[in-house]
């Protein structure tokens, strides 16, 4: 448990410190910066959730998989739904 | 066996099946939560850029106030994990000072977000200037009011600790309540990739 945490934190560091320092250097064009920061939050989600929060494909309970999925599944859905109508509206309302 | 070892066995059993049920329960309670969170996010992107007249994130947010942050946020998640493994070894003289070093963090974290808010506010830049203050100040102010809950959590827990010590009930809650602390991590983690760094890029 120890062992995992130690990982957890330092992977999380690297994670944070390359978007944070890239947003603060303004080494990379926007486009990049934001798909990095997009990637390595998505990444670093995954490490909280094996190190910190000790979810395992083998050894945690089937069903809390099956809601954690559940969950994820339901947010993909409202929240792709809702940018796609709301971006949709957004150009049908201010054409360029 | 005899008739009384058979009760505490049964006891003992229904014990912890009630425990299997209650962290069962507390996760799925964590997940309706991910859920609500996750349209605060998506309110909030639909309305990023309704500022209309009204200052945007490039002038409200602060790069080091932010980074501080995260650094708080995160390193309570280790103080809390350092005391969750302190417990679970059945060091919990150990655990007491993990769990006062995981408060001071989250208190520090608060302050912060706290003064971020009042100093908005006193700019002109309220919840009711634009839909992105709205919906800044609900995903913002939804978060930190965990935060602010899992503080009042650290400081319940501790003392019925001291008063119990690690029993399996004591022990289940600090589970629960790692749980809660790291999920709030995880939405931290949403809330600068989504909120702050892209409008500082």
């Amino acid at each position: 448990m120890l062992r995992s945490n130690a990982i957890g934190f330092g992977l999380a560091l690297i994670l944070t410190a390359i978007p944070f320092g890239l947003v603060a250097t303004k080494a990379a064009t926007p486009a990049t910066t934001l798909a990095v920061i997009a990637v390595l939050a998505l990444v670093q989600v995954l490490v909280h959730l094996r190190y910190f929060l000790h979810v395992d494909l083998a050894t945690s309970p089937r069903e809390n998989l099956i809601a954690l999925c559940f969950a994820a599944i339901l947010i993909v859905v409202m929240v792709g739904g809702s940018l796609w109508i709301m971006i949709d509206l957004h150009q049908r309302m201010m054409p360029a | 066996m005899t008739g009384l070892a058979q009760t505490k066995q049964e006891a003992d059993d229904e014990i912890a099946q009630s425990i299997e049920q209650r962290e069962f329960g507390f996760w799925l309670y964590l997940m309706s939560d991910a859920i609500i969170f996750g349209l605060l996010f998506a309110t909030y992107a639909a309305l990023s850029r309704g500022s209309v007249a009204g200052a945007d994130g490039r002038e409200l947010f602060n790069l080091t106030r932010v980074a501080s942050q995260t650094a708080l946020l995160l390193c309570s998640s280790l103080s809390f994990g350092l005391a969750s493994a302190a417990l679970a070894a059945g060091q919990a003289n150990h655990a007491f000072p993990w769990l006062g070093v995981t408060f001071v963090l989250g208190v520090s974290f608060v302050g912060l977000e706290l003064f971020e808010f009042s100093g908005m506010i006193a700019a002109g830049a309220g919840p009711a200037k634009s839909g992105l203050m709205s919906a800044f100040f609900s995903l913002l102010g939804a978060h930190g009011l965990h935060v602010a809950m899992g503080l009042v959590w650290i400081v319940i827990l501790s003392i019925q600790l001291r008063l119990e010590g690690p029993t399996r009930n004591t022990l289940s809650r600090l589970r629960r309540l790692g749980l809660f602390w790291h999920f709030l991590d995880i939405v931290w983690i949403g809330i600068y990739s989504i909120v702050y760094l892209p409008a500082m890029v």
